[in-house]
């Protein structure tokens, strides 16, 4: 067993997850929530064990490194640290029907790693400049803020169908609704976009801290380090307009949206459409 | 005076702020899609004539430094500034109030509230003051007349969490000013074997007189398995006065800093020239050469003469070198080495060993920049306040006790900025508490 078959598995226990949570929100059994949750979890342990494993690997390769530092590696912890998130916010809140909205976005997110041709998987050894703690600690800090808009995001989702779903405030025969209600999802919705601001901010900072230790400028302006503050300032937009103009919300469920698009784009399209000192996340 | 307060109350909108940070998110956008600072040639090439006048007009080519991006950011900073200045007193005033002096009857309108009602006169026999403290809550009680009010807080100074936020985002501005005007961004090239006194900025390649001499003692270059690079590594020396000051070998991400001025290993070059270490055995003396390709040198104390004839190399980088050797009048000797390498030879008269390498310049970046601590200091302070600003709350609670026409009233009251369903499950358990603390009342006075 190494850790690629670990990681293929993980895939597609997470598609499985996905199909039982979609399950449970279309036909609103709730019985089965025990058992996505179940999955889910242990889809996240076998996804664990493949990260470990992926990190022993390139001990034994001789060239050990955390498994942070490329484009494969970092979208499979993107996904884990998705899953991660949301189920703490299941174990918080004691609500399953998220889970339809965030799992499929690890399961995206792996089917991604595992086969675009784009992404190459083999575990390389670190140039000089990726040498550094201080990137660790920059992408950790990075995924868990963008974990958690990609949450937020899909919240979002879930606010903006439940809205349109509840034209009728009394239906005369009560369905069972799963979705929790509007005003708990906004203000969850508020609470990752608030959880997932610090974590960027701490990740901006920590890139700084980095770039300054190997070039000698915390801020280059490069495209990457600039989308990186477009989206903090959307972000933070977003807070202003929620808590000093009382906005919230399919308002603030729409910027969730938009501010993720702007998440991938950050991460995502500044690597593949525009060109930087990033270029280390690129296929190659 | 009118328009001076319309003036104050615009800078200080939020309506401002979303404006200015949706402006400078939004324009920012130009600068990664269009290259920035490059020659005027590449923005025609790229665009047309025309549309690169336009360009360099709006400064787009190096719109981070242009007017009006300062200008943004200048206006960020004036609407932090007047922002906070039109409200921090209004948050001190909160922080610091007198809460025992509250208006009783805004006790009855708080949003969590529990009344008691107690048949008895003595008014004093209840310790309240111990009652919340069992309950995590230290007050402070006031009599006025016959009834007794109690106060308790946590977490006022939380109210300063989003003040230190606004204001992490200027001393990290501050601190970029700084650095802008006292410091300076530069690199330089350095053979080994080789120092400078100064080096060249980076953009414009002005000179800058160091102050002191850096010298390369040697450059280090190696690499995996699969021929990907693994380390640069420099030697560097710093002399003052031709007086040796301090020995250090850098690596990227781990720089040598002296004076304020930090040196980075940023890159490297394999020049066609090599260095020559030749050892005489018995004595031990030895000398170093640094000669060019295929060139004839000599160590005419000892009549020997040597050189390179020959390379191995990929790209720029000397694999193996082929060594011409002879001693005196004897037969001249070749052979390939590997950088490094250490080979012996024998003449009739005397042993030598001789290593050879080829020689490279390190590329050096070089900064100075007394802001940055300010910066990483803003840095800090941000993360506190969004710390405070968002996990933390202001919790306030009151105990009145009042006298009435059937006995006593016991009026529980309190409000939280924040997070307000953890203050109704604190409040809930404090409830608790009071409940106790009058129950065991009642037992003991039936
Ligand atoms: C990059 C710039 C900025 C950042 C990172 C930032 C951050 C924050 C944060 C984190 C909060 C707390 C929001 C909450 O509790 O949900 C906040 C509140 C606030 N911000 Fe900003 N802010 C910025 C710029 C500005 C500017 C330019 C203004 C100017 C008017 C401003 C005005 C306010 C106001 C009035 C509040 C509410 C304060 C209160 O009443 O408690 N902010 N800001």
């Amino acid at each position: 067993m190494d850790s690629s078959q670990l990681l293929g598995i993980t895939t597609f226990t997470y598609l499985f997850s996905t199909l039982l949570y979609a399950f449970l929100l279309v036909f609103k059994t709730p019985r089965l929530g025990h058992i996505a949750t179940y999955f889910t979890a242990a889809a996240f342990l076998i996804q664990t064990a493949g990260i470990a494993l992926r990190w022993v690997e390139s001990y034994q390769m001789g060239i050990g490194h955390a498994p942070l530092t490329n484009m494969y590696e970092s979208v499979v912890f993107f996904a884990w640290t998705i899953i991660a998130f949301y189920l703490a916010i299941e174990w918080i809140y004691k609500t399953r029907i998220i889970g339809a909205f965030a799992v499929p976005l690890a399961f995206f997110a792996m089917a991604y790693a595992s086969f675009s041709s784009n992404i190459s998987k083999s575990i390389s050894p670190l140039v000089p400049a990726l040498q550094s703690n201080w990137l660790i600690a920059h992408v950790i800090t990075c995924f868990v803020g963008y974990a958690a808009f990609a949450v937020a995001a899909a919240l979002g989702i879930m606010y903006l169908m439940k809205s349109r779903t509840q034209p009728a405030p009394t239906p005369l025969i009560k369905q069972p609704d799963l979705l929790p209600s509007l005003s708990f999802i906004d203000d969850l919705i508020h609470k990752t976009m608030i959880f997932g601001f610090i974590w960027l901010s701490a990740g901006i900072i920590t890139g700084a801290i980095w770039a300054n230790s190997a070039w000698g400028t915390y801020w280059s302006w490069d495209p990457k380090e600039t989308w990186s503050l477009i989206t903090w300032f959307f972000y933070a937009i977003t807070l202003h307009a929620r808590y000093t103009r009382g906005w919230s919300g399919k308002k603030i469920a729409l910027l969730a949206l938009i501010g993720f698009i702007s998440v991938l784009f950050t991460y995502y399209g500044v690597n593949f459409l525009l060109s930087g000192l990033h270029s280390y996340g690129s296929g190659s | 005076m009118k328009l001076i307060n319309q003036l104050w109350a615009f800078f200080a909108s939020v309506q401002l702020a979303i404006f200015t940070l949706g402006s400078i998110a939004l324009t920012s956008i130009i600068g990664t899609i269009i290259p920035q600072g490059k020659p005027n040639d590449f923005y025609v090439d790229y665009f047309d004539a025309k549309t690169a006048i336009f360009l360099q007009i709006l400064d787009i080519p190096t719109m981070y430094s242009s007017w009006w991006f300062y200008g943004l950011l200048g206006l960020l900073c004036t609407n932090l500034i007047i922002c906070s200045l039109e409200r921090l007193p209004a948050v001190w005033r909160i922080i610091t109030a007198d809460n025992l002096a509250i208006p009783l009857e805004r006790i009855e309108k708080m949003n969590s509230l529990r009344q008691w009602s107690l048949r008895t006169e003595e008014v004093d026999s209840i310790d309240w003051q111990e009652t919340l403290k069992s309950g995590g809550w230290r007050c402070e009680t006031r009599k006025l007349g016959d009834s007794s009010l109690s106060f308790s807080q946590k977490g006022r100074w939380s109210r300063l969490g989003v003040y230190i936020v606004h204001t992490s985002i200027l001393v990290i501005f501050f601190g970029a000013i700084i650095g802008y005007f006292f410091g300076f961004k530069g690199s330089v090239m350095i053979p080994e074997l080789r120092s400078t006194e100064k080096i060249f900025t980076n953009p414009g390649s002005i000179p800058i007189e160091l102050g002191f001499t850096i010298r390369c003692n040697s450059f280090g270059l190696e690499f995996y398995d699969n021929g990907m690079p693994k380390e640069y590594n420099s030697s560097l020396t710093i002399l003052e006065n031709g007086k040796e000051i301090l020995n250090e070998i850098i690596k990227v991400n781990s720089p040598l800093t002296y004076k304020g001025i930090t040196f980075y290993q940023s890159s490297y070059q394999g020049h066609q020239e090599f260095l020559i270490e030749i050892t005489e055995a018995s004595t031990g003396e030895s000398r170093q050469f640094s000669l060019p390709f295929q060139q004839q040198i000599s160590w005419d104390d000892k009549n020997l003469r040597f050189g390179i004839i020959n390379v191995e190399a990929v790209g720029q980088r000397v694999l193996r070198s082929k060594v011409w050797f002879k001693a005196g009048d004897d037969p001249a000797i070749t052979q390939w080495l590997t950088n490094n390498e250490i080979v012996s030879f024998t003449s009739v008269e005397k042993k030598y060993s001789l290593k050879s390498k080829q020689l490279y310049s390190t590329g050096l970046q070089v900064a100075k920049d007394p802001g940055v601590w300010i910066v990483y200091f803003g840095c800090g302070l941000l993360l506190l306040g969004l710390y405070m600003a968002f996990f933390l709350s202001h919790k306030r609670i009151w105990l009145y006790q009042q006298v009435t026409a059937k006995g006593m009233l016991i009026s529980l009251a309190g409000s939280a900025n924040k997070n307000k369903l953890a203050f109704v499950q604190a409040f809930t358990r404090l409830e608790g508490f009071v409940d106790q603390t009058i129950r065991r009342y009642n037992n003991k006075n039936p």
